[in-house]
């Protein structure tokens, strides 16, 4: 795909560098971006209302989603593999502890240690061959095998994550089946481009696990979305096929589409397309 | 109320780390060295100290409070009774969460592997040959 993939120009440890790192403390954007997915992490987490956990951000980078996790309540662990982004991590003074860390070569904690893993961003670098050493498939399996013994029984792991490809994705999930994790991916947003977000939501030790539904896909959107009985006939009849240009009718069929590419979108009521006044 | 802290490493995470280095079959507890150790004061939260009691390796944070150079501070073994034992939980939340290594180092039991600590920051990074 595009040579803009961060993925594509160099090593995770050399792309973050201080720059790349400063830009996450000072971009608003970016610091929003990061935070809604923390937040939309957390939620597919699942973890029990009201009691602190210990959690494992795998990726933490400068502690944005950390900072989220401490919200929360919850204590957590971070590891990165960029010691640039740790820095700021240290300098924003995040609540968590961080390490600096290669998720390829395994997660070293002892098993049980965890009530959940998220990680934002983060995955899709496992599958890069950084060096002449390095077997994507051999790291992934790694990470997901000893991330698996590291969670506690009945705890989940949500990854977001921008795979550059379908096979890619293929490639994550196969070896996260491998050792032993059930789950899937979610998808919120399918139908937009720039709002779709991809979440590999998985289950440790649990049977037949139900995935969360993804935000905004067609079958959230049923739910609050019944057929609809057009008069198309009536119309034919009475030769008013062209729809008036915003009508009340184009109007609210718009309204639908941009909710369905997760944009924001004022609420449908009487006022909606009604005719002004005439006014001098 | 949080109380903002620089990230240091804590006893908590001591307590849950383990060497990944290559053929390593018992890489826990890891021995510190600590050169610069700190106290820094972190909100009680006894529930999740309760909590952790559970899952924490009682032995290797005694051990570890030791190597960090604060002896008699924690009882050798866990009272049975600790979920209500609020002097108790105060001395084990005082010993995970308030308690930081700011440099020194980590070493893996078998190899003798060391992990430096700079500025609170564990280095856990293998070379190539150790994965």
């Amino acid at each position: 795909m595009s040579k803009n993939r961060p993925e594509s120009r160099a090593p995770p440890d050399i792309f973050y560098d201080q720059k790349e790192a400063e830009k996450y403390t000072s971009n608003s954007r970016m610091i929003e971006i990061q935070t809604e997915m923390s937040e939309r992490a957390i939620e597919l987490l699942n973890l029990p209302k009201d009691t602190s956990c210990m959690l494992l951000d795998v990726g933490c980078g400068s502690g944005l989603s950390g900072e989220c996790l401490s919200d929360q309540g919850h204590v957590w662990i971070g590891l990165d593999i960029s010691s640039a982004m740790l820095d700021v991590a240290r300098d924003r003074e995040v609540d968590g502890d961080v390490l600096l860390s290669d998720a390829g070569q395994g997660i070293c904690f002892r098993p049980g240690s965890f009530d959940g893993v998220i990680s934002i961003s983060a995955l899709q670098w496992l599958c890069n061959a950084d060096k002449k050493t390095h077997n994507p498939i051999k790291r992934l399996y790694k990470f997901f095998s000893t991330l698996y013994s590291a969670m506690r029984h009945g705890s989940r792991a949500v990854f977001q994550l921008y795979p550059e490809s379908p096979q890619q994705l293929e490639l994550i999930t196969t070896q996260a089946i491998r050792s032993g994790f059930g789950g899937g991916v979610v998808v919120d947003f399918p139908n937009s481009t720039k709002a779709k977000k991809i979440f590999l939501c998985l289950f440790c030790g649990v049977q037949s696990p139900t995935l969360p539904k993804g935000l905004g896909t067609e079958e959230e959107m049923t739910k609050n979305r019944q057929i609809k009985y057009v008069k198309e006939r009536d119309q034919r009849t009475f030769g008013k096929r062209n729809k008036s240009i915003k009508s009340r009718d184009w109007i609210i069929e718009k309204k639908e589409r941009r909710k369905r590419q997760g944009k924001s979108v004022c609420m449908t009521t009487k006022y909606t397309g009604r005719k002004r006044k005439p006014h001098f | 109320m949080r109380l903002s802290r620089f990230v240091n490493m804590r006893l908590i995470t001591h307590n849950m780390l383990t060497s990944h280095v290559k053929g390593v079959k018992n890489g826990y507890p890891l021995l510190i060295t600590a050169k610069d150790v700190k106290e820094q004061e972190v909100d009680f939260n006894p529930d999740f100290v309760s909590k952790m009691i559970t899952r924490i390796e009682w032995p290797a944070l005694t051990k570890a409070m030791e190597m960090v150079g604060k002896t008699d501070l924690l009882p050798t073994e866990v009272p049975k009774d600790y979920e209500t034992d609020n002097d108790f939980l105060k001395k084990a939340h005082h010993a995970l969460m308030e308690i930081e290594i700011i440099s020194g180092c980590l070493s893996c039991p078998e190899t003798g592997r060391e992990f430096p600590i700079t500025n609170g920051i564990p280095n856990m990074l293998l070379n190539e040959d150790e994965v």
